[in-house]
């Protein structure tokens, strides 16, 4: 049997849109949603993966409330061969979604699994690592390059102070970025397909799980800022002013 | 007790353990402020660290001396289980964020990532930190008696050192083998202050148009301040830059006393990294760039004609 893979997705705000706040909760009703880029980077390594051994099947799962089947949808017309979706309107925290994430990979009897490295709705990067500790499985963050030869997954990923290239055996998670590779859209073909590919509900309460956390309050905060703006036209005197201001403002310079 | 996991590098700790030191300190709640110090050879880094705790815990092992994921999250859960602590701080640097994940599975506690603010009250631990590409900050309460939190970098001022050092012990550790296998590093060491630590930043895009005018430009202009260098994702994607000076989602967050964007425009993912700087400065060819709408001071200008014009004004003053 060939291999499977798990992309894990999440629905995120565009991130030209901007953020709406509510009775102190984010309010994404009138926004623009998306599949988060960070995470069509797996999903597009998965599919390479496919590419080279057509018997490998890549699933995509979203532990979300029930406005994610648009983005799983999304992954299905990328190329996806079928999807999960783990419904709850519940607002869970990153290590309870990882709990819900690797029952869901025990299942699915997974081999190996992508998600992005930091998502642009909870700024977490701790999927990943949670997902893989539910698992006991290793784990590889911020990859740039991956390959795969049987079972041994190579690459280089990107840590404090440089990057490091690494081996490792599968079963494995890889968590991913912009410049790992470049995804692929969509085609009016496979969208056309992707409606009538299986995206399968698991009941959330199924999972034995709730949420570590409580979230009390969101809020917009905007740093006040000065704003003085000049014409640069003339570039001596532009710079003149600029080192009086870091003189006066700061005291970068005596 | 109040765990730390202690950050350092060179034989020095690093600012971030000065500012968790803080962040215990200003808890709240009961419990030795305790600083684990993991590493190969870290003795003058523990008695850096008995200055600011009221006790250090010291793992010296060969096999700490490069850092595994696995392995540092196998220690501090272990050591947190012995302690009985209730609060274990990790750094928000990324090595932190990634490992600390795997400490709240293993003490099966929820994790709090890069917090802003924290405290203990009423019986729970109430944090702060931000979400949507660092534009919201969320209040969260942790559902149980036992937390996990990394501290956003810059977010606590640094713990003063006391007079008087705490004891040091040493601790026995079961450790697993590490599983990923790094067959290559490539570690850039830049004889600047760490971007993370530094009080000024000079970070450079796009706009400085090739490599050469960028190590001219924005590392002249950071040697005039004795600033950290910064770099945008393109900037790094472009080869002219390592990806360890890169600021944004993807890269680090820095929260400096000044930020100056030179030709940068300011795509919403670098302003995550950056935005909660004290000061920022932009120079940018684009009136409507999105950097100005967060600048305190900004020249709408080519930055190859104004750098150099601010380098020459810098030098005929002094």
């Amino acid at each position: 049997m060939g291999l499977r893979i798990l992309s894990v997705i999440r629905q995120v705000l565009d991130a030209e849109e901007s953020v709406k706040i509510k009775d102190g909760m984010v309010d994404l009703s009138s926004s623009k949603l998306v599949l988060d880029t960070m995470d069509e980077y797996g999903l597009e390594e998965a599919l390479r993966i496919r590419d080279v051994l057509p018997e490998t099947e890549v699933v995509a799962l979203a532990v979300g409330p029930a406005r994610c089947e648009e983005a799983l949808r999304t992954a299905l017309a990328i190329g996806a061969d079928r999807a999960v979706l783990v419904e709850t309107a519940e607002a869970l925290d990153v290590i309870t979604v990882g709990n819900v994430v690797a029952q869901v990979a025990r299942t699915e009897q997974s081999d190996l699994i992508f998600c992005g490295g930091q998502e642009a709705d909870w700024d977490s990067q701790a999927l990943g690592a949670a997902i893989a500790e539910y698992l006991n499985w290793p784990q590889l963050t911020w990859t740039t390059a991956l390959d795969l030869e049987g079972r041994t997954l190579t690459g280089t990923h990107d840590v404090e102070e440089g990057t490091e290239s690494f081996s490792v055996e599968l079963p494995a998670i890889v968590t991913t970025q912009q410049g790992l590779c470049e995804p692929r859209y969509p085609t009016l073909p496979n969208i056309m397909k992707a409606k009538k590919k299986e995206l399968r509900r698991d009941s959330f309460e199924s999972f034995g799980v709730r949420s570590k956390l409580k979230f009390i309050r969101s809020e917009i905060q905007v740093k006040e800022r000065m704003r003085r703006i000049l014409d640069g036209k003339d570039g001596s005197a532009a710079a003149q002013q600029l080192v009086e201001f870091l003189r006066n403002e700061t005291r970068v310079i005596g | 007790m109040i765990l730390i996991v202690a950050e350092h590098s060179n034989g020095k700790l690093s600012k971030s353990t000065y500012e968790m030191t803080q962040a215990a300190r200003d808890l709240g709640r009961d419990g030795q402020v305790t600083l684990l110090v993991l590493g190969s050879g870290v003795a003058t880094v523990a008695t850096q660290a008995a200055l600011l705790a009221d006790q250090v815990l010291v793992a010296d092992l060969p096999v700490l001396g490069t850092y595994d994921p696995e392995v540092w999250a196998q220690a501090v859960a272990q050591i947190a289980r012995e302690g009985e602590a209730h609060t274990v701080l990790i750094g928000g640097s990324r090595s932190g964020r990634e490992y600390s994940p795997r400490v709240a599975v293993k003490l099966e506690a929820p994790l709090v990532e890069a917090a802003i603010s924290l405290k203990f009250s009423d019986g729970t631990t109430v944090a702060e930190h931000y979400t949507l590409l660092a534009r919201v900050v969320e209040r969260v309460e942790a559902q149980a008696p036992t937390v996990v939190v990394s501290i956003h970098p810059g977010a606590f001022p640094p713990a003063p050192a006391r007079p008087e050092a705490a004891e040091q012990y040493d601790v026995d550790l079961e450790l697993p083998a590490p599983r990923v296998v790094v067959t290559q590093r490539n570690t850039i060491k830049s004889k600047r202050v760490a971007l993370q630590d530094a009080d000024v930043v000079v970070a450079g895009g796009r706009g400085l148009g090739s490599a050469e005018a960028y190590a001219q430009l924005v590392e002249g202009l950071a040697d005039q301040l004795g600033a950290a260098v910064g770099a945008t994702r393109a900037v790094v994607d472009a080869g002219w830059r390592p990806y360890s000076e890169q600021v944004g989602q993807t890269g680090k967050t820095v929260q400096p006393k000044l930020y100056l964007a030179l030709g940068i425009s300011g795509a919403v993912q670098h302003l995550s990294g950056m935005n909660k700087s004290k000061l920022v400065i932009a120079i940018n060819r684009d009136r409507e760039a999105p950097i100005f709408k967060i600048a305190d001071y900004g020249i709408v200008g080519d930055v190859k004609e104004i750098v150099p014009a601010i380098l020459e004004t810098l030098k005929s003053n002094r």
